[in-house]
């Protein structure tokens, strides 16, 4: 997960558009985002209707159904315990979009406001904070959320929690050089003469400032979290037995690759369109959020 | 200039610092007894105390820390608790192959990624753009061990071309080598490519649509000399120091992959150490790759100052 | 005429040099070794590994008999507790030194004396060695200890070069030097073990194959792969589900062996803090075995290869008490016993299970199962890493577990049952059982040991402590081009008689 954002903000111009308005167009102009975000919507909406639209019960074993073939009951087949696997695919679509958007909440959460202080305060403290930051960068991130997935005990919540942690250090960079670039501005030094207190100014005239960055950077990161969550499920440390996830399901998958291989191609599909789309997302919303783009 | 330098030198310290706290403390804080779990079958408590006092498990943490500083700074990274081996020979055995591994992964990276990139820039909004786009996004799209997995699966088992694992070091047998390693850096330079594209892209971009580009076009320069020429050139700068950087990434992709493909090398030594509580030896490993991936920031951040004097201040 | 003869000889020499290019049998393990010190290994692999490199006092054959190795003989006194072995002459050890009575005094003090030995247990009877003459050496024990001589047969076993062990000293592990039919070579951790023919061991007339390399290679689908393509001769563990695949394939051979040891689920009967109903009553217990159906776990995780049981040893095993066979599954009965105990359902279990495919899907079988008669098994996944600390610490009401198994019924009974032992995580206590255990320990005939056994079997077939299972089938697969391969039941890998087309 890198920071791959462009700075600088957009300038208060006098079109009648609004900044918003402007990014959602040119969003909406780039086919690949939007082909993107139609796929998460539809991956939200099975996963919220799960229980509708799951043919069904993903936890329902059938001894006799064991590794089944697609067929015309069980569209995706059946995998080692007799379940059906498009239903565990449609249930673990909830786990796995869990994961992603809970973990970047958690990184978000942390690294925000740390950003903030940092790049405010400066000094002492964003001396400090850059210093944990770097050493939390400098250790591999997988490494990391394995530590922390191992530590907290397996669990899908604790998975969260360990890649959200993991995280947390790009967003803490991503925000204090963001606010660094903008604390120079005219309107922040207005604001500061006018006797506003930092949190006023943090809050209210730096942080909808920097949205665009971090925006871009959190829809990225999403896509990065669901593929570490599958990375932890697959070593055992995410979503426990019996309930679904697609990276628990790619575990299984692997000891019959030549047996059973639908077991591993539609979980492995699903992680591959959900992420995709995220990262298609979060390109198209770094071009219509770039300053520098006319119309 | 020197000032500038001098201050990220002395910024090291306290984030290797940070560095070795962190590791240590996480360590510490994994559930379960790495005595109990060298203790194997057994377990005979006479035996586990022995090994509780033998590697000063006994003692409280700070101790424990100071203990291991202590060494690291004479050189002495301890030992593997599981099999004795010096952790610093096995830093030495394994080094070389992530390397050899990265190498190729970056090598691989760059070839998918920079062209990928340009393309998308110089066609932008054109299905080549779109389509430039997915071929390197697939990378990071798909996990890297079911990539791994469905590669083996194909070119192992199905076509039989490649070895399914197993590592050949370089210097033993060329052929062999890259028959061995070409899947596994296969799948980690994909990740690493899709980033590529997207710095070289929006360089690119920023380039192309850069004044004296804008210049050189309206002078009637041939379109593609104007891309060679002036563009790639200043694009690509930030670009190469980007890709060194990405060791963070590849060790993380490298953890999962080097496990698939049984490759020896840094990933697989930490993830068994963390399964087998091998204190020293993640300790020992993550203090090298943070050092690593420290100096090569340092020496990015220095090229890029150099080249650029205007970021001097 | 001269000329031609031995011209004709000269070439015949020479063809022969080319045919007969250097022979490597490549194994696949399943994991790294630890450290190859008989003293302080610890591994299952590393026994694999060990049967290469080291020889040992005593080995088995097939039906779990003794026989010869490093020594020819034994006698034990009348009174149990002297323990006098006759040694095999012409023996040598890698490094050159000879192989004597004073090199088995060395070797086997140093399995009881070396600080941090993992065998110390293993020898915990014996009080000291007496070198009778220098092919004779004679255990002098505490007390009588039957199961000593299956513990000379393993690790506790294995003779090491007393020279190169006192110059290496901890080190020893790093190159072993014993007196096995291979030469320890080389070793790059994570990688591979290289040996070498030792072209003076004892019984060298037998061995054929000039290199020996181990491979360890986790993923059990990658393994398969490589034996498949021709990379490796030879692998351990296959999967059950895998085993299909081989049988189709016919470049490859299947080798098994029922395993010595068992898989099982451990109660908490003793120490669970929450006083869950399966350690308030036996009855509990024994609803919960009636409720899973064994035949049906090992058809549909193991595809009927692995085989049902229900006590410490497999229904193969001489020590298998027919008196009590293995139990249909009777939910009706279950239900009854249940309410006996006077206990209601739905009856909460919290299931501690090591991460690991197959125990996963065995675990999410049983809970299936185990619904039917009022029992919520809650599975909690568990690192292998943490697993013994919380058995340890008694943090579990059920811990779904297996043993690889002893050659002595001894091995797979007394650390887990009789009280205060140390694997004996779930705190069972009972008298009785102690008692059988104690007994069975200072009588050397068979059927007498069988008799108390028995005794044993009908007080934990009651108690259930431990809810045995299955057993599984040690899976070895290897290339067609490998003759002369037989599996025995403690899984280790032997190299003699091997031949490589």
């Amino acid at each position: 997960m890198t920071d791959a954002v462009v700075g600088a903000l957009p300038v208060l111009s006098d079109e009648l558009e609004s900044p918003a308005r402007r990014a959602l167009r040119r969003l909406f102009k780039r086919k690949g985002a939007v082909a993107g975000l139609a796929v998460i919507a539809a991956f939200i909406v099975i996963a919220a209707f799960a229980p509708f639209v799951s043919p069904y019960d993903p936890i329902a074993t059938s001894w006799s159904l064991v590794r089944k073939a697609p067929s015309a009951q069980h569209w995706f087949g059946t995998d080692d315990l007799g379940r059906d696997i498009l239903a565990r695919v449609i249930y673990g679509a909830r786990a796995s979009l869990m994961a992603g958007a809970i973990s970047v909440g958690i990184a978000l959460a942390i690294g925000v406001p740390f950003g903030l202080l940092a790049g405010y305060r400066g000094g002492f403290i964003d001396a400090l904070i850059s210093r944990i930051t770097d050493a939390m960068l400098a250790c591999p991130f997988l490494i990391l959320a394995i530590a922390l997935a191992a530590f907290l005990g397996p669990s899908l919540g604790n998975a969260m929690i360990a890649i959200g942690i993991s995280a947390t250090p790009i967003f803490i960079r991503l925000t204090r050089g963001q606010v660094m670039s903008v604390k120079v501005e005219d309107y922040v030094e207005a604001a500061r003469a006018m006797g506003n207190p930092p949190w006023r100014i943090a809050l209210f005239h730096i942080l909808p400032n920097i949205l665009p960055a971090l925006l871009v950077q959190a829809t990225l990161s999403i896509a990065a979290a669901i593929i570490a969550e599958a990375a932890l499920s697959f070593l055992g440390l995410g979503q426990q037995p019996p309930a679904p996830s697609w990276g628990s399901m790619l575990n299984s998958a692997q000891r019959f690759l030549t047996n059973a291989p639908w077991m591993a191609i539609w979980p492995g599909l699903a992680i591959f369109l959900v992420v995709l789309s995220f990262n298609l997302v979060g390109d198209g919303l770094r071009d219509a959020l770039d300053p520098r783009e006319r119309a | 200039m020197l000032n500038f330098l001098a201050r990220r030198i002395v910024q090291l310290i306290p984030t290797l610092f940070f560095v070795s706290v962190l590791i240590f403390s996480l360590q510490q804080l994994l559930p379960g007894d790495p005595a109990l779990v060298m203790a194997g079958e057994e377990r005979d408590p006479a035996v586990i105390a022995q090994i509780r006092q033998q590697y000063r498990l006994d003692q409280p943490v700070p101790i424990q820390y100071v203990y291991w500083v202590k060494g690291v700074l004479s050189g002495d990274f301890g030992e593997s608790l599981r099999n004795k081996v010096p952790v610093r020979e096995l830093i030495a055995q394994k080094l070389p192959v992530t390397i050899q591994l990265a190498s190729m992964a970056i090598v691989i990276a760059f070839l998918i990624g920079i062209p990928a990139g340009i393309v998308s820039a110089v066609k932008k909004g054109t299905a080549l753009d779109y389509g430039a786009n997915i071929f390197a996004l697939w990378g990071i799209s798909t996990p890297n061990f079911w990539l791994g997995i469905m590669l083996i699966f194909l070119f192992s088992i199905e076509l039989g071309w490649l070895p399914a694992s197993g590592y050949v070091p370089i210097t033993e047998n060329f052929r062999a080598s890259l028959a061995s390693t070409i899947m596994p850096a296969f799948v980690l330079g994909n990740a690493i490519a899709a980033i590529l594209m997207r710095h070289t892209r929006s360089a690119m971009l920023q380039v192309l649509e850069s004044d004296y580009v804008r210049t050189a076009r309206a002078k009637g320069l041939f379109e593609r000399s104007v891309i060679l020429k002036h563009a790639m050139r200043n694009a690509l700068t930030p670009v190469i120091t980007l890709g060194a950087l990405e060791l963070g990434t590849l060790l993380s992709g490298a953890v999962l992959t080097e496990q698939i493909f049984s490759i020896p090398g840094f990933g697989k030594l930490i993830v068994d150490a963390v399964f087998n509580r091998d204190y020293a030896v993640v300790q020992g490993v993550v203090l090298t790759t943070a050092t690593i991936y420290i100096t090569l920031n340092l020496i990015a951040d220095i090229a890029y100052v150099l080249v650029n004097p205007r970021l001097r201040g | 005429m001269k000329m031609m003869r031995l011209a004709i000889t000269a070439a015949a020499v020479l063809l022969s040099f080319q045919a007969s290019a250097q022979t490597t049998l490549r194994i696949g393990l399943a994991e790294d070794p630890d450290i190859l010190d008989p003293t302080m290994a610890r591994t299952y692999v590393g026994r694999i590994v060990f049967s290469s490199f080291c020889d040992k006092l005593f080995d088995i054959d097939e039906k779990l008999n003794i026989v010869p190795q490093l020594a020819l003989s034994y006698a034990t006194s009348d009174d149990g507790k002297e323990l006098a072995i006759k040694l095999r002459p012409g023996v040598k050890f890698h490094d050159g030194e000879p192989f004597d009575a004073e090199a088995a005094k060395f070797s086997i003090e140093r399995h009881i004396n070396f600080p941090g030995s993992f065998r110390k247990p293993e020898l915990a009877t014996v009080d000291h060695v007496d070198v009778v003459d220098p092919l004779t050496i004679k255990l002098v024990l505490k007390q009588p200890f039957s199961p000593l001589i299956a513990q000379l047969t393993d690790r506790a076993g294995m003779m090491v070069s007393p020279k190169a062990a006192k110059e290496a000293g901890d080190k020893f592990g790093l190159k072993p030097v014993c007196a096995g039919p291979y030469k320890f070579v080389e070793r790059v951790q994570q990688d591979r073990i290289v040996g070498e023919r030792f072209a003076d061991y004892w019984n060298k007339d037998n061995v054929f194959i000039d290199k020996v390399v181990f491979l360890p290679i986790v993923d059990a689908t990658v393994r398969l792969a490589n034996l498949k393509s021709g990379g490796l001769d030879l692998i351990e563990r296959l999967l059950a589900t895998d085993i299909k695949e081989v049988r189709g394939d016919s470049r490859l051979k299947l080798s098994t062996a029922l395993e010595l040891g068992y898989f099982g689920l451990t109660i908490n009967v003793a120490n669970d803090k929450n006083k869950g109903a399966l350690s308030q009553s036996e009855k509990v217990r024994q609803a919960l075995s009636l409720s899973i159906d064994r035949e049906a776990l090992t058809q549909v995780v193991f595809n009927g290869e692995f085989v049902p049981g229900n006590q410490w040893v497999s229904p193969e095993h001489p020590y298998y008490q027919k008196a009590y066979p293995v139990p249909k599954r009777d939910i009706a009965k279950a239900k009854a016993l249940i309410k006996e105990a006077g206990i209601t359902p739905p009856i909460s279990v919290d299931m501690m299970v090591t991460k690991g495919a197959e125990n996963e899907a065995v675990a999410q079988v049983m809970q299936s199962m185990a619904a039917e008669a009022g029992f919520d098994l809650k599975i909690r996944l568990i690192e292998f890493a943490t697993s013994f600390k919380q058995a340890q610490a008694g943090e579990f009401q059920a811990f779904l577990i297996g043993w690889s198994g002893r050659i002595d019924p001894d091995g797979n009974t007394y650390v887990f049952m009789h009280t205060k032992a140390p694997q004996n995580d779930g705190g069972y206590s009972n008298p009785e059982a102690d008692k059988a255990l104690e007994d069975a320990r200072l009588i050397n005939d068979t059927a007498q040991r069988k008799a108390i056994y028995e005794k044993l079997t009908k007080i934990s077939l009651n108690d259930l402590p431990i809810i045995y299972l299955y057993h599984r089938r040690l899976l070895i697969a290897h290339t067609t081009r490998l003759e002369g391969y037989r599996q025995m039941p403690d899984g280790l890998v032997r190299v003699i008689g091997l031949k490589l087309k």
